[in-house]
């Protein structure tokens, strides 16, 4: 199963890579996204996957499944949403600020 | 007592949430967030006296003991940081309340100031790993908030190419972050620590370490540093002040942690490529402050340079050394905020950016143009100015560890330093003027306070040293021997025991 995922990562991370070095500016906030989302599954496959029983004592007999990892991911995830929705509303301003959205125009003129 | 440590992280937070709800009140917000930066410098201070006293103090958040909850660690590095980033900041705002006009200030620019040196204090004093990740979001947030505000052309062009880099250096912490834990399965600084000697020379770790490395480089500006100069040159000035004086500085916070803390094993590695990286640093800095025309450009790559230096310092890593590098780190965070209000003044008074363009700015303005030539001595590191003493203390260190090529690029880059900013100054501050009497722009005494006390605070600096000594001591003595801070944490035999289970 670990295996399996950590391939799911790797073609994740393919993905976002191609997306960010494409020139248009919603592509490359799509790949961070993309990228990040790799990152969560990584911290979770990393912390390993379901080993053993719920960790609430009572519940099971142990041994547990760590529950950090969870934790850290969904601390993760908050915050890249949070930034997703940032860069979202950034690209769009810039977009109608600079009237473009590829990154080759957006690079402006030295004697600005 | 400990409970103090978590003021500086959560009395910023809950100010910046009420200062959004006092939005039209902008005489009311300008008070509150003097206040709470002056309040957490005063904290730090308490904060700092309290650990001469009883050691490496910590909070557990909830009442979970380390290694499982998160916690809070105040050594006195940590500490000694916080106090001078609070002061710098509370110098910034003040001069952002005279300048940055009601616009701005309507635009929440406190509350995001106040969520970023939230950030940077919850960076400096957290004692767990995944909440120094989170912290730095924080910060990095706020940060960008910060750079787009205003909405220029220009600074939301560079604001995405610097939130770009930002979300790929985060998205690697992540990466490093899943590793160590994979390996170690421990988050706390500490227990991370004590695991990592445990586990010797692992190749693993040394990968671990060097993905930090790589992360932490990003953050502060080390040798990655392509995407510095264009960001910090397109805010108003209080911002880039801020953003010179704290947001690198906590990334060469988070290197020297990791590099003094987590990862001694396997120095001839790690040191290595610091003490290489720092040295190109310090190179691709000094090029590019020589080849630049624009004040802002020469500025930037001076910040590039103190970053070169700093590191260099943390790779010699002798106790010396170290005690150089909290110092000068310091000092640097002084300056830097220094000479960006320097330049930004310049800018605002001319409206040039190109130092050609500028001349005899001294005669129209005698105290500022005497002010530059404090910054301009501090940065080169002439006595009695505090760049002088974290210069000679890294050189020390430089020469019981032997390392005299990053000894020999230290000492030519303050030179550069030197001759980067008296090119500046020679040729805007000095010759005939340009302003005539008519177009003179007047320059109120109010604004010229934040870089005089800027100056104060330099000078203070430099001549306080032995004031300063046995808290600098301290600071270098729990970085040089990781033991301290890991019995600190782990309450030394109480919980070695579980620990090494």
């Amino acid at each position: 199963m670990e295996s399996l995922i950590l391939v799911l990562v790797g073609v994740l991370v393919a993905v976002a890579t191609y997306l960010i070095l494409s020139k248009q500016l919603l592509r490359v906030i799509l790949g961070t996204a993309v990228l990040s989302h790799a990152a969560h599954l990584l911290i979770l496959t990393m912390g390993g996957l379901k080993k053993g029983g719920v960790p609430l004592i009572g519940e099971s007999e142990g041994p547990y499944t760590d529950a950090l990892p969870q934790a850290l991911i969904l601390t993760a995830i908050v915050i890249s949403f949070a930034v997703t929705a940032f860069v979202l509303v950034l690209g769009y301003r810039a977009y109608k600020m600079n009237g473009t959205g590829n990154f080759d125009e957006l690079r402006g003129t030295p004697d600005e | 007592m400990s409970n103090i440590i978590v003021l500086p992280l959560i009395v910023p937070v809950i100010t910046a949430i009420l200062l959004v709800f006092m939005r039209e009140n902008v005489l009311l917000q300008r008070i509150i967030s003097l206040l709470t930066l002056v309040f957490v410098a005063i904290i730090s201070i308490v904060l700092l006296m309290e650990i001469q006293v009883q050691g490496v103090m910590r909070i557990d958040f909830s009442g979970w003991l380390p290694p499982f909850g998160i916690s809070f660690v105040a050594d006195s590095f940590a500490v000694l940081l916080v106090f001078v980033a609070n002061i710098v900041a509370a110098i910034c705002v003040l001069y952002a309340i005279f300048t940055i006009g009601e616009r701005y200030e309507k635009m929440y620019f406190y509350s995001f100031t106040l969520l970023m040196i939230a950030g940077v204090n919850g960076s400096f004093l957290t004692g767990d790993i995944f909440n120094l990740f989170v912290c730095f979001e924080v910060m990095l947030l706020a940060s960008y908030a910060l750079i787009s505000l205003g909405g220029e052309k220009i600074q939301l062009r560079e604001a995405l190419k610097y939130v770009l880099i930002n979300i790929v250096a985060s998205w690697i912490f992540l990466v490093a972050l899943a590793f160590l834990y994979g390996t170690v399965g421990t988050l706390n600084m500490a227990h991370i620590a004590v695991r990592v000697m445990e586990a010797g020379n692992d190749p693993l770790i040394t990968t671990v370490a060097l993905i930090f490395l790589i992360v932490f480089s990003l953050k502060a500006g080390l040798l990655l540093f392509f995407w510095l100069p264009g960001s910090y040159s397109v805010p108003p000035t209080a911002i880039a002040a801020l953003f010179a004086a704290l947001l690198t500085k906590v990334g060469i916070y988070a290197l020297i942690r990791t590099f003094t803390l987590l990862f001694t094993n396997n120095t001839e590695v790690t040191h290595t490529v610091l003490g290489v990286m720092a040295g190109l640093t310090i190179i691709a800095g000094c090029m590019g402050a020589l080849a630049g025309r624009d004040v802002r450009t020469i500025a930037s790559y001076n910040v590039l340079i103190g970053v070169g230096f700093i590191v260099a310092g943390l790779a010699i890593g002798t106790e010396s050394a170290l005690q150089g590098v909290t110092y000068y780190l310091m000092h640097d965070m002084v300056a830097k905020a220094m000479l960006f209000l320097a330049v930004g003044m310049m800018i605002y008074l001319t409206g040039e950016t190109v130092i050609d363009k500028m001349s005899g700015l001294i005669r129209n303005y005698p105290v500022f143009g005497w002010m530059f030539f404090i910054v301009m001595c501090s940065l080169a590191g002439i006595p009695p100015l505090s760049g002088f003493l974290g210069k000679v203390l890294i050189g020390q260190g430089a020469i019981e560890g032997g390392n005299f090529v990053l000894l020999g690029l230290g000492f030519l880059s303050s030179l550069i330093v030197l001759y980067s900013l008296l090119r500046i100054f020679l040729s805007s501050f000095f010759g005939e003027t340009i302003i005539s009497l008519e177009d003179e722009k007047p320059l109120p005494r109010r604004v010229e306070l934040p870089v005089i006390l800027l100056a104060l605070c330099t000078i203070a600096l430099g001549i306080g040293a032995e004031w300063m000594s046995p808290y600098i001591t301290d600071a270098a003595e729990t970085l040089h021997t990781p033991s301290i801070y890991i019995d600190a944490v782990l309450d030394g035999a109480k919980w070695q025991g579980e620990v090494n289970e």
